[in-house]
C-alpha cells in the first residue's frame, strides 16, 4: 500500500530565508497527523508545495505515489486541501460553490449525496441556499472546509480550521473530521490548539525554523519529552538537597518537579519524610503537548502559535 | 465506457470551470452586458447626430451605419478583456482562485475556460447592441461568415489579452491602468469613428501598427463588402496575434508566474 503523504528532501528558500531545509516526513494512509510549530516554522509553505501552490526547491512529495509536480492531476484528484486564509466567492452560493468545486475534479451530479453529507456534517445545510459573501465568519471557515472535502478525497490537509472559530464549530467540526478518518480519509492538521491535536492526532511532527524538531506518536512524544509534574504544597522549608534536581519552580510554598516517571513520586516523598517535611496538598499533572512544545522550542506557549 | 467516463470526467473539470465564468458574468449582467450596450448605443446616437452628413466614410453608406459595425467591434474586443481580466483579478485579490489552482485542472483546459467565457460575454455584448441597433439603422450584412469569423478572433484575442493582464496585474490600479492606457486609445484610434483613409499619411501608417485596426476593418467589411484593407489580410494578422498572444499565455499559466510562487 502506497504511503499517504512522502516527503524527500524538500528545501525552499525565500530571498535569503531557507523557509524549508530538507524536510523527510511520511503519513501513512488512515492516520490522523499533527504539523504542529510556531509561525514562521514551515508548516504553511510545506502544505502549499504539497498542494502544488508553491514550487520547492528540491526533492519531492507524493500523494499515495503520484509525485505532486510531475503527476499533479492524480496527485491533486486525491488531495483536499483547506486553506489558511478565510477566503471565498461572492459571486456563489454555498451549494453552488460545493458543486462547481467537485466539478473541477471532474465529479458531476452522481456527488451531489455526498455534498448533502458534508452539508450535513459541517452544519451548513440551512445555508446551502445562501451567497457565501453573506455568511458569518464561522460560517465562512465552514463553507471553505466543506470546499477542500467537495470532491471527496482520500487525503485531507487542514491548516489551522479552527483559527479563530467558536467552540461549537470546534466540535462539530472535530466529530465529522474523526468520522472521516473512521472511514478510512488520512487526516493532516495544522492547528494553534495543542489540546485539540492531543486529543485528536495519533502522531505529531514538530517544525521549528524550517526542520522537523520532533516526530513521534503522540503518547510516545508525552513521555518522552514532557513526563509528568508533581506539585506538592509544603510551606515555608528547605528541601533536602536529594530532591533538589527535580525541582522545576517554587512560588509562595507550592513546589513543582519534573518527573520521567511514576517511580519518581515515590523517591520524592520518602525524601520529604527522611526530612520531616509535611505534605499540606498534592497534585499530580500529565503533560501536555504544550509542555513538549516548550521543550523543544523553548518559548512560553503565549509567545508562539502552534 | 470507462474511456467514455474517463472523457466525460476531463471534460466536467473544464467545463465546471467556463459555465462558473459564465454564470459570474450573467449573475452581474446589468453592469457586463447592460451598460456597454448602453454606452455603444450613446456612442451611437451622439456621433451619428452631430456628424451624420460632416464625415465622409464609404461612397453610398451613410455614416450611421458605418458607425454600428466599429461601435459593435469595439464593445466585443472590450468587454472580452473585461471579462478574463477582472475575473482573475478579482480571484487574486479576494484569494479565491486558489480553489482552482487545487485542482486537477491543467493549465491548457484553465486557458479555454477563461477564453471561452471571454469569447461568450464578448458575443452576447454584441449581439445585443446589434439586435437594439437595427432598431434604430438600416444595416446589411455582406458576409455574415467574416463577421462571425472577425467576431471570434478578435474576442479570443482579446480574452487572451485579459487572461495575460488578470495574471500580471497584483492591483485592481495595475488593471485599470491597462485599460486606460492600452485598451482604450488602442480601441478609440483604430477606425471606430472614422475611416483611416481620412487620415494624413503619418496617421494611417501609425494605424496599420494597431492591431484594433485589423479587427474593426475585417468585421466592417463583412456588413459593407468594403474596408481600408484587404479582409484577408486583416484575418491573418489578428489570427497569427491570437496565436502568439495564446502561446505567450500558456506558457505564462505552464510556468505558474505569478500564481504558483
Amino acid at each position: 500500500m502506497n504511503h499517504a503523504i512522502k516527503i524527500n528532501g524538500i528545501h525552499k528558500s525565500f530571498g535569503g530565508l531557507h523557509a524549508l531545509k530538507g524536510i523527510d516526513l511520511t503519513i501513512e494512509q488512515g492516520e490522523f497527523f499533527a504539523l504542529l510549530g510556531p509561525n514562521g516554522a514551515g508548516k504553511s509553505t510545506l502544505i502549499s508545495i504539497l498542494a502544488g501552490l508553491i514550487k520547492a526547491d528540491a526533492g519531492n512529495i507524493s500523494v499515495m505515489g503520484f509525485d505532486v509536480v510531475n503527476q499533479y492531476q492524480q496527485a491533486r484528484q486525491l488531495l483536499g486541501v483547506v486553506p489558511q486564509e478565510l477566503v471565498f466567492d461572492p459571486f456563489f452560493n454555498v451549494r453552488e460553490m460545493l458543486r462547481f468545486q467537485a466539478g473541477y475534479f471532474g465529479r458531476g451530479p452522481e456527488n451531489d449525496a455526498w455534498v448533502d453529507e458534508v452539508l450535513e456534517g459541517l452544519g451548513l445545510t440551512d445555508k446551502a441556499q445562501t451567497n457565501m459573501r453573506k455568511l458569518s465568519g464561522g460560517m465562512k471557515r465552514r463553507a471553505l472546509i466543506a470546499q477542500a472535502l467537495a470532491h471527496k478525497p482520500p487525503v485531507i490537509v487542514l491548516d489551522e480550521p479552527t483559527a479563530g472559530v467558536d467552540v461549537e464549530l470546534r466540535q462539530m467540526l472535530w466529530e465529522f473530521i474523526k468520522k472521516l478518518n473512521r472511514d478510512g480519509h488520512t487526516i493532516i492538521l495544522t492547528t494553534h490548539y495543542l489540546e485539540e491535536a492531543e486529543a485528536l492526532c495519533s502522531r505529531v511532527g514538530m517544525m521549528k525554523q524550517g526542520e522537523i524538531v520532533a516526530l513521534d506518536s503522540t503518547a510516545n512524544l508525552l513521555n518522552k519529552f514532557a513526563g509528568k509534574q508533581l506539585r506538592l504544597t509544603l510551606g515555608d522549608v528547605s528541601l533536602p538537597p536529594g530532591i533538589q534536581a527535580l525541582l522545576r519552580t517554587q512560588e509562595r510554598g507550592v513546589f513543582t518537579f519534573a518527573l520521567d516517571d511514576m517511580a519518581q513520586i515515590e523517591f520524592v516523598l520518602s525524601s520529604l519524610r527522611s526530612a520531616n517535611i509535611k505534605v499540606i496538598d498534592m497534585q499530580l499533572n500529565e503533560a501536555d503537548l504544550e509542555d513538549v512544545f516548550m521543550s523543544l522550542v523553548g518559548k512560553s506557549s503565549a509567545s508562539v502559535s502552534i | 465506457m470507462s474511456k467514455q467516463t474517463s472523457l466525460m470526467s476531463n471534460l466536467r473539470g473544464p467545463w465546471t470551470l467556463l459555465k462558473k465564468e459564465l454564470l459570474r458574468f450573467w449573475r452581474v449582467a446589468f453592469q457586463t452586458v447592460a451598460a456597454p450596450v448602453i454606452t455603444a448605443l450613446l456612442y451611437l446616437l451622439i456621433f451619428s447626430h452631430a456628424l451624420e452628413g460632416h464625415v465622409h466614410v464609404y461612397d453610398g453608406v451613410p455614416y450611421t451605419a458605418f458607425l454600428v459595425p466599429g461601435l459593435i467591434m469595439m464593445s466585443v474586443l472590450q468587454n472580452a478583456f473585461a471579462n478574463s481580466s477582472s475575473s482573475l483579478i478579482q480571484s487574486k485579490v479576494m484569494g479565491n482562485l486558489v480553489f482552482v489552482l487545487l485542482t486537477p485542472l491543467t493549465h491548457f483546459q484553465f486557458f479555454i475556460a477563461f477564453l471561452f467565457a471571454a469569447i461568450i460575454r464578448g458575443l452576447v455584448v454584441g449581439l445585443c447592441i446589434y439586435l437594439v441597433a437595427m432598431w434604430f439603422v438600416d444595416i446589411h450584412i455582406t458576409n455574415f461568415w467574416l463577421i462571425l469569423a472577425f467576431a471570434l478572433l478578435g474576442s479570443a484575442l482579446l480574452g487572451t489579452f485579459g487572461i495575460i493582464a488578470g495574471i500580471w496585474a497584483d492591483r485592481f490600479d495595475q488593471m485599470a491602468a491597462f485599460q486606460n492606457f492600452i485598451i482604450m486609445p488602442l480601441s478609440f484610434l483604430s477606425g471606430v469613428f472614422y475611416s483611416i483613409h481620412s487620415l494624413p499619411p503619418f496617421w494611417q501608417k501609425l494605424s496599420h501598427l494597431n492591431p484594433f485596426f485589423y479587427m474593426i476593418d475585417g468585421f466592417r467589411y463583412g456588413f459593407f463588402g468594403k474596408g481600408d484593407v484587404s479582409p484577408l489580410l486583416s484575418l491573418s494578422i489578428v489570427g497569427a496575434s491570437f496565436l502568439v498572444l495564446a502561446l505567450i499565455t500558456l506558457k505564462m499559466l505552464k510556468s505558474g508566474y505569478k500564481l504558483r510562487a
